[in-house]
């Protein structure tokens, strides 16, 4: 998906970093990555580490990270948009509109980065940064902790156990979509897009589910 | 009995008795932070312990992650725990705004690490099949 913009940038300097979130492990993401011929890192987080330490919610959220290792736009929305939402669930298909607005946003996002890699624009000042950071709470740490247990429970057979785990996780961070769709993955592949993702979706009511980023 | 301990990113079998009771050479290894007079310390910072959780040379992992403000999670038999990061220092990291550093295997098990990137801007990205 990235690849178009590795290539037109790999020579200034830039570099993607894909990172699945997969706790069903990397046989279960193969086939996606040989199908993107990428030749960018694409790496396979089964305990969904990256989220942890950067406090992401979702599936795709980016960060943009400096020559010097330094977080210029903190976790938001990688082109994405609510459009699937008007989408009519039988035929599986949105009206010509919401797909033009749906491609003009991804387009607006991918000319961002190739902003920022050629000029500098987009980056945020340090306090700017800081200010959109999400904050950790007490109750999303021990998601974190839950969700890592459940995991390794699920993957030593114990299934019950490792369920009921994720789900007190869930219920600790409900903001948290990753963590709630991949428990639902684990019981079965396309449950995290079944009738119960559905109706969270349609409760959010006027809230996004991908947030614009503040571009 | 031999306990697992998973901890934001490693995991650990070690020997523990009554919950997270163990050797002070064990709960290095788990925690990072060294048994010493003061407390546990890991490099310039020491935490105290509170006193019941030091006795013979042992020390209760459990009361020391909660003292420094971590979540402490069991599993029913309480053979395996989960140790996670305390929010404020996942809060102070990234208000830091150093990019949090990390290790993960591509697809065929080899090992990248975000910060062998140092002198390029990355669009770190998240995606997954779900």
């Amino acid at each position: 998906m990235w690849q178009t913009l590795y290539d037109e940038l790999k020579d200034k300097g830039f570099m993607v970093v894909a990172v699945a979130e997969e706790s069903r492990g990397a046989e279960h993401a193969r086939p996606w990555i040989e199908q993107s011929n990428s030749t960018y890192w694409q790496l396979i987080d089964t305990e969904h580490r990256l989220s942890d330490l950067y406090n992401l919610v979702n599936v795709p959220q980016a960060v943009w990270i400096d020559e010097t290792g330094v977080i210029v736009r903190p976790p938001e929305t990688a082109g994405s948009t609510d459009h699937f939402r008007r989408m009519n669930l039988e035929t599986r298909t949105m009206s010509p509109e919401d797909q033009a607005a749906r491609l003009a946003a991804r387009q607006a996002y991918l000319d961002a980065v190739r902003d920022w890699v050629n000029t500098g624009k987009h980056a945020l000042a340090a306090d700017a940064a800081r200010a959109e950071m999400p904050k950790v709470t007490p109750e999303i740490a021990e998601a974190r902790a839950r969700f890592r247990l459940g995991v390794w429970l699920r993957d030593h057979g114990r299934t019950t156990e490792g369920d009921r785990q994720m789900d007190i996780a869930s219920n600790l961070h409900p903001e948290s979509w990753s963590m709630r769709r991949q428990a639902a993955d684990l019981q079965d592949v396309g449950k995290a897009s079944g009738p119960d993702f559905w109706k969270r979706v349609q409760a959010l009511g006027d809230r996004p589910y991908y947030p614009a980023p503040k571009l | 009995m031999t306990v697992t301990i998973l901890t934001p990113t490693d995991e650990h079998k070690v020997a523990a008795h009554d919950g997270l009771w163990m050797s002070a050479v064990n709960a290095e290894k788990v925690t990072g932070w060294t048994l010493k007079p003061e407390g546990m310390c890991r490099d310039e910072r020491c935490v105290p312990l509170p006193p019941n959780a030091v006795k013979r040379g042992e020390v209760d992992v459990e009361a020391f992650w909660q003292k420094l403000g971590g979540p402490v999670l069991a599993s029913r038999e309480g053979d395996v725990w989960a140790l996670g990061a305390p929010a404020e220092e996942r809060n102070a990291a990234l208000e830091g705004l150093q990019a949090p550093d990390f290790t993960l295997p591509d697809v065929d098990g080899v090992s990248r690490t975000l910060s062998e990137l140092k002198g390029k801007k990355v669009f770190l990205v998240t995606w997954a099949s779900w």
